[in-house]
Protein backbone atom coordinates (compact mmCIF):
# COMPACT_ATOMS: atom_id res chain seq x y z
CA UNK A 1 0.00 0.00 0.00
CA UNK A 2 2.66 2.50 1.01
CA UNK A 3 5.37 1.09 -1.17
CA UNK A 4 4.71 2.19 -4.73
CA UNK A 5 5.89 -0.43 -7.17
CA UNK A 6 5.32 -1.60 -10.70
CA UNK A 7 1.93 -3.17 -9.97
CA UNK A 8 0.50 0.14 -8.74
CA UNK A 9 1.25 1.81 -12.05
CA UNK A 10 -0.04 -1.20 -13.98
CA UNK A 11 -3.29 -1.07 -11.98
CA UNK A 12 -3.80 2.61 -12.79
CA UNK A 13 -3.16 1.94 -16.44
CA UNK A 14 -5.55 -1.03 -16.43
CA UNK A 15 -8.27 1.17 -14.94
CA UNK A 16 -7.69 3.90 -17.51
CA UNK A 17 -7.70 1.37 -20.35
CA UNK A 18 -11.02 -0.07 -19.15
CA UNK A 19 -12.43 3.44 -18.92
CA UNK A 20 -11.47 3.97 -22.56
CA UNK A 21 -13.25 0.74 -23.58
CA UNK A 22 -16.30 1.77 -21.54
CA UNK A 23 -16.30 5.21 -23.19
CA UNK A 24 -16.41 3.66 -26.65
CA UNK A 25 -19.49 1.67 -25.64
CA UNK A 26 -21.27 4.53 -23.89
CA UNK A 27 -20.78 7.21 -26.52
CA UNK A 28 -21.58 5.11 -29.53
CA UNK A 29 -23.04 8.05 -31.41
CA UNK A 30 -20.48 10.74 -30.76
CA UNK A 31 -17.35 10.07 -32.75
CA UNK A 32 -15.41 12.86 -31.05
CA UNK A 33 -15.80 11.27 -27.63
CA UNK A 34 -14.86 7.91 -29.17
CA UNK A 35 -11.62 9.47 -30.40
CA UNK A 36 -11.02 10.84 -26.90
CA UNK A 37 -11.56 7.36 -25.45
CA UNK A 38 -8.99 5.98 -27.89
CA UNK A 39 -6.60 8.65 -26.63
CA UNK A 40 -7.22 7.52 -23.06
CA UNK A 41 -6.40 3.94 -24.04
CA UNK A 42 -3.16 5.02 -25.71
CA UNK A 43 -2.30 6.97 -22.57
CA UNK A 44 -2.80 3.81 -20.51
CA UNK A 45 -0.46 1.94 -22.84
CA UNK A 46 2.13 4.68 -22.44
CA UNK A 47 1.90 4.52 -18.65
CA UNK A 48 2.47 0.76 -18.89
CA UNK A 49 5.53 1.16 -21.09
CA UNK A 50 7.09 3.87 -18.95
CA UNK A 51 6.42 1.90 -15.77
CA UNK A 52 8.18 -1.17 -17.17
CA UNK A 53 10.98 1.02 -18.48
CA UNK A 54 11.56 2.44 -15.01
CA UNK A 55 11.25 -0.95 -13.34
CA UNK A 56 13.67 -2.76 -15.65
CA UNK A 57 15.99 0.24 -15.98
CA UNK A 58 15.74 0.00 -19.77
CA UNK A 59 15.27 3.19 -21.75
CA UNK A 60 13.85 1.42 -24.80
CA UNK A 61 10.39 1.48 -23.23
CA UNK A 62 10.50 5.25 -23.16
CA UNK A 63 11.62 5.37 -26.79
CA UNK A 64 8.67 3.17 -27.67
CA UNK A 65 6.29 5.42 -25.71
CA UNK A 66 7.67 8.39 -27.65
CA UNK A 67 6.80 6.71 -30.96
CA UNK A 68 3.33 5.82 -29.70
CA UNK A 69 2.86 9.48 -28.83
CA UNK A 70 3.84 10.45 -32.39
CA UNK A 71 1.47 7.98 -33.98
CA UNK A 72 -1.35 9.02 -31.63
CA UNK A 73 -0.90 12.67 -32.61
CA UNK A 74 -0.97 11.77 -36.31
CA UNK A 75 -4.03 9.59 -35.79
CA UNK A 76 -5.93 12.37 -34.03
CA UNK A 77 -5.07 14.87 -36.76
CA UNK A 78 -6.31 12.56 -39.52
CA UNK A 79 -9.37 11.44 -37.54
CA UNK A 80 -10.51 14.96 -36.78
CA UNK A 81 -9.90 16.00 -40.40
CA UNK A 82 -12.15 13.15 -41.51
CA UNK A 83 -14.78 14.22 -38.97
CA UNK A 84 -14.67 17.81 -40.26
CA UNK A 85 -15.00 16.70 -43.91
CA UNK A 86 -17.81 14.31 -43.00
CA UNK A 87 -19.68 17.01 -41.10
CA UNK A 88 -19.27 19.40 -44.03
CA UNK A 89 -20.81 16.87 -46.41
CA UNK A 90 -23.56 15.38 -44.25
CA UNK A 91 -24.25 17.93 -41.53
CA UNK A 92 -23.97 15.32 -38.79
CA UNK A 93 -21.31 13.26 -37.06
CA UNK A 94 -23.57 10.53 -35.71
CA UNK A 95 -21.80 7.22 -36.17
CA UNK A 96 -24.87 5.38 -37.44
CA UNK A 97 -25.24 7.85 -40.30
CA UNK A 98 -21.94 6.61 -41.66
CA UNK A 99 -23.45 4.09 -44.06
CA UNK A 100 -22.90 5.49 -47.52
CA UNK A 101 -20.34 2.83 -48.35
CA UNK A 102 -22.67 0.04 -47.29
CA UNK A 103 -22.80 -2.55 -50.07
CA UNK B 1 9.28 8.74 0.31
CA UNK B 2 5.92 9.70 1.79
CA UNK B 3 5.74 12.60 -0.64
CA UNK B 4 6.07 10.20 -3.55
CA UNK B 5 3.34 7.96 -2.20
CA UNK B 6 0.97 10.87 -1.68
CA UNK B 7 1.80 12.25 -5.13
CA UNK B 8 1.23 8.86 -6.75
CA UNK B 9 -2.19 8.43 -5.17
CA UNK B 10 -3.16 12.02 -5.95
CA UNK B 11 -2.14 11.76 -9.61
CA UNK B 12 -3.72 8.34 -10.03
CA UNK B 13 -6.98 9.36 -8.42
CA UNK B 14 -7.16 12.48 -10.59
CA UNK B 15 -6.40 10.47 -13.75
CA UNK B 16 -9.15 7.96 -13.01
CA UNK B 17 -11.67 10.62 -11.94
CA UNK B 18 -11.05 12.77 -14.99
CA UNK B 19 -11.18 9.64 -17.20
CA UNK B 20 -14.66 8.94 -15.82
CA UNK B 21 -15.65 12.54 -16.51
CA UNK B 22 -14.27 12.36 -20.07
CA UNK B 23 -16.55 9.50 -21.00
CA UNK B 24 -19.59 10.63 -19.02
CA UNK B 25 -19.84 14.40 -19.23
CA UNK B 26 -22.72 15.87 -21.20
CA UNK B 27 -20.77 18.58 -22.95
CA UNK B 28 -17.87 17.47 -25.18
CA UNK B 29 -16.01 20.69 -24.32
CA UNK B 30 -15.96 19.52 -20.71
CA UNK B 31 -14.77 16.12 -21.92
CA UNK B 32 -11.82 17.75 -23.65
CA UNK B 33 -10.97 19.79 -20.58
CA UNK B 34 -11.06 16.70 -18.36
CA UNK B 35 -8.86 14.92 -20.90
CA UNK B 36 -6.34 17.75 -20.49
CA UNK B 37 -6.47 17.20 -16.71
CA UNK B 38 -5.88 13.47 -17.20
CA UNK B 39 -2.86 14.14 -19.40
CA UNK B 40 -1.39 16.62 -16.94
CA UNK B 41 -1.65 14.10 -14.14
CA UNK B 42 -0.13 11.34 -16.23
CA UNK B 43 2.75 13.70 -16.88
CA UNK B 44 3.06 13.84 -13.09
CA UNK B 45 3.14 10.03 -12.95
CA UNK B 46 5.86 10.00 -15.62
CA UNK B 47 7.93 12.40 -13.54
CA UNK B 48 7.50 10.12 -10.54
CA UNK B 49 8.82 7.28 -12.71
CA UNK B 50 11.83 9.35 -13.74
CA UNK B 51 10.81 9.92 -17.36
CA UNK B 52 10.99 13.70 -17.38
CA UNK B 53 11.37 14.10 -21.11
CA UNK B 54 8.26 12.06 -21.86
CA UNK B 55 6.34 14.02 -19.23
CA UNK B 56 7.22 17.31 -20.91
CA UNK B 57 6.47 15.88 -24.35
CA UNK B 58 3.12 14.65 -23.06
CA UNK B 59 2.23 18.15 -21.90
CA UNK B 60 3.48 19.79 -25.09
CA UNK B 61 2.01 17.33 -27.57
CA UNK B 62 -1.22 16.37 -25.88
CA UNK B 63 -2.21 19.54 -24.08
CA UNK B 64 -0.63 21.88 -26.59
CA UNK B 65 -1.62 20.21 -29.83
CA UNK B 66 -4.07 17.33 -29.54
CA UNK B 67 -6.40 18.83 -26.93
CA UNK B 68 -6.44 22.18 -28.72
CA UNK B 69 -7.27 20.34 -31.95
CA UNK B 70 -10.14 18.57 -30.18
CA UNK B 71 -11.40 21.84 -28.70
CA UNK B 72 -11.19 23.50 -32.10
CA UNK B 73 -13.19 20.76 -33.81
CA UNK B 74 -15.78 20.49 -31.02
CA UNK B 75 -16.38 24.22 -31.07
CA UNK B 76 -16.25 24.58 -34.85
CA UNK B 77 -18.82 21.91 -35.65
CA UNK B 78 -22.35 23.02 -34.98
CA UNK B 79 -23.72 19.80 -33.54
CA UNK B 80 -26.66 19.04 -31.35
CA UNK B 81 -24.82 17.08 -28.70
CA UNK B 82 -27.97 16.26 -26.75
CA UNK B 83 -29.16 14.16 -29.67
CA UNK B 84 -25.85 12.35 -29.80
CA UNK B 85 -26.16 11.36 -26.16
CA UNK B 86 -29.31 9.35 -26.73
CA UNK B 87 -28.70 5.71 -25.96
CA UNK B 88 -26.14 6.55 -23.27
CA UNK B 89 -28.18 4.79 -20.61
CA UNK B 90 -29.12 1.99 -22.98
CA UNK B 91 -25.48 1.11 -23.55
CA UNK B 92 -24.45 1.71 -19.94
CA UNK B 93 -25.08 -1.91 -18.78
CA UNK B 94 -23.25 -3.64 -21.63
CA UNK B 95 -20.41 -1.11 -21.66
CA UNK B 96 -20.06 -1.34 -17.90
CA UNK B 97 -20.08 -5.15 -17.99
CA UNK B 98 -17.48 -5.35 -20.75
CA UNK B 99 -15.22 -2.78 -19.10
CA UNK B 100 -15.64 -4.46 -15.71
CA UNK B 101 -14.79 -7.91 -17.07
CA UNK B 102 -11.74 -6.51 -18.85
CA UNK B 103 -10.61 -4.69 -15.73
CA UNK B 104 -11.17 -7.77 -13.57
CA UNK B 105 -9.15 -9.90 -15.98
CA UNK B 106 -6.32 -7.39 -16.08
CA UNK B 107 -6.26 -7.18 -12.29
CA UNK B 108 -6.30 -10.98 -11.94
CA UNK B 109 -3.35 -11.13 -14.30
CA UNK B 110 -1.60 -8.45 -12.28
CA UNK B 111 -2.34 -10.20 -9.01
CA UNK B 112 -0.92 -13.57 -10.03
CA UNK B 113 2.15 -12.24 -11.79
CA UNK B 114 5.54 -11.01 -10.79
CA UNK B 115 8.75 -10.11 -12.50
CA UNK B 116 11.18 -12.99 -12.45
CA UNK B 117 14.43 -12.28 -10.69
CA UNK B 118 16.56 -12.71 -13.79
CA UNK B 119 14.27 -10.60 -16.00
CA UNK B 120 16.45 -7.48 -15.98
CA UNK B 121 19.45 -9.49 -17.10
CA UNK B 122 17.50 -11.57 -19.62
CA UNK B 123 16.57 -8.63 -21.83
CA UNK B 124 18.45 -9.02 -25.09
CA UNK B 125 19.79 -5.55 -25.74
CA UNK B 126 18.86 -3.54 -22.72
CA UNK B 127 19.71 0.14 -22.80
CA UNK B 128 20.20 1.02 -19.16
CA UNK B 129 19.98 4.68 -18.32
CA UNK B 130 23.57 5.84 -17.92
CA UNK B 131 24.47 7.37 -14.60
CA UNK B 132 24.99 11.10 -14.05
CA UNK B 133 23.33 12.31 -17.25
CA UNK B 134 19.77 13.53 -17.50
CA UNK B 135 16.88 11.50 -18.83
CA UNK B 136 16.61 13.74 -21.90
CA UNK B 137 20.31 13.34 -22.64
CA UNK B 138 20.13 9.56 -22.37
CA UNK B 139 17.01 9.33 -24.54
CA UNK B 140 18.63 11.56 -27.15
CA UNK B 141 21.74 9.39 -27.25
CA UNK B 142 19.57 6.32 -27.76
CA UNK B 143 17.18 7.79 -30.34
CA UNK B 144 19.79 9.46 -32.50
CA UNK B 145 22.05 6.42 -32.65
CA UNK B 146 20.26 3.12 -32.33
CA UNK B 147 16.76 4.21 -33.30
CA UNK B 148 17.57 6.78 -35.95
CA UNK B 149 15.61 4.97 -38.70
CA UNK B 150 12.54 4.66 -36.49
CA UNK B 151 12.91 8.32 -35.62
CA UNK B 152 12.98 9.26 -39.30
CA UNK B 153 9.98 7.01 -39.93
CA UNK B 154 8.09 8.80 -37.15
CA UNK B 155 8.90 12.10 -38.84
CA UNK B 156 7.61 10.79 -42.16
CA UNK B 157 4.41 9.59 -40.47
CA UNK B 158 3.87 13.07 -39.07
CA UNK B 159 4.55 14.64 -42.47
CA UNK B 160 2.06 12.29 -44.16
CA UNK B 161 -0.51 13.02 -41.46
CA UNK B 162 -0.03 16.75 -42.00
CA UNK B 163 -0.38 16.46 -45.77
CA UNK B 164 -3.39 14.17 -45.37
CA UNK B 165 -5.17 16.53 -42.99
CA UNK B 166 -4.55 19.47 -45.34
CA UNK B 167 -5.71 17.54 -48.42
CA UNK B 168 -8.81 16.29 -46.62
CA UNK B 169 -9.99 19.62 -45.27
CA UNK B 170 -8.89 21.89 -48.11
CA UNK B 171 -11.78 22.75 -50.38
CA UNK B 172 -12.17 24.71 -53.53
CA UNK B 173 -14.76 27.45 -53.20
CA UNK B 174 -16.24 29.47 -56.02
CA UNK B 175 -16.39 33.22 -55.77
CA UNK B 176 -13.18 33.55 -53.84
CA UNK B 177 -10.56 35.74 -55.49
CA UNK B 178 -7.15 34.20 -55.20
CA UNK B 179 -3.87 35.06 -56.76
CA UNK B 180 -3.27 32.74 -59.71
CA UNK B 181 0.33 33.25 -60.63
CA UNK B 182 0.20 31.23 -63.85
CA UNK B 183 -2.69 33.35 -65.12
CA UNK B 184 -0.79 36.49 -64.25
CA UNK B 185 2.30 35.32 -66.06
CA UNK B 186 0.29 34.24 -69.10
CA UNK B 187 -1.12 37.74 -69.71
CA UNK B 188 0.32 39.55 -72.71
CA UNK B 189 0.12 43.23 -73.45
CA UNK B 190 -1.79 42.58 -76.72
CA UNK B 191 -4.69 40.92 -74.88
CA UNK B 192 -5.12 43.51 -72.23
CA UNK B 193 -4.13 46.88 -73.65
CA UNK B 194 -6.19 48.36 -76.50
CA UNK B 195 -5.44 51.65 -78.12
CA UNK B 196 -8.33 53.88 -79.13
CA UNK B 197 -8.14 56.76 -81.54
CA UNK B 198 -10.03 59.47 -79.69
CA UNK B 199 -11.50 62.16 -81.89
CA UNK B 200 -10.74 65.67 -80.73
CA UNK B 201 -13.44 67.22 -78.61
CA UNK B 202 -15.65 64.07 -78.45
CA UNK B 203 -14.28 61.70 -75.84
CA UNK B 204 -14.31 57.92 -75.98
Amino acid sequence: MFDIGLSHYLTVSAIVFSLGICGIFLNRKNIIVILMSVELMLLAVNINLVAFSAELNDLVGQVFALFILTVAAAEVAIGLAIVVVYFRNRGSIAVEDVNMMKG
Amino acid sequence: MIVQVVAFYLFSFLIVASGVMVISSKNPVHSVLFMILAFFNSAGLFILLGAEFLAMILVVVYVGAVAVLFLFVVMMLDINFVELRQGFLRYLPIGGVVAFILLAELLVVLGGWQLSAEAPTAIAAAAPAPENITNTHALGQLIYTQYIYLFQAAGIILLIAMIGAIVLTHRHRDGVRKQKISDQLKRRAEETVTLHKVPTGKGV
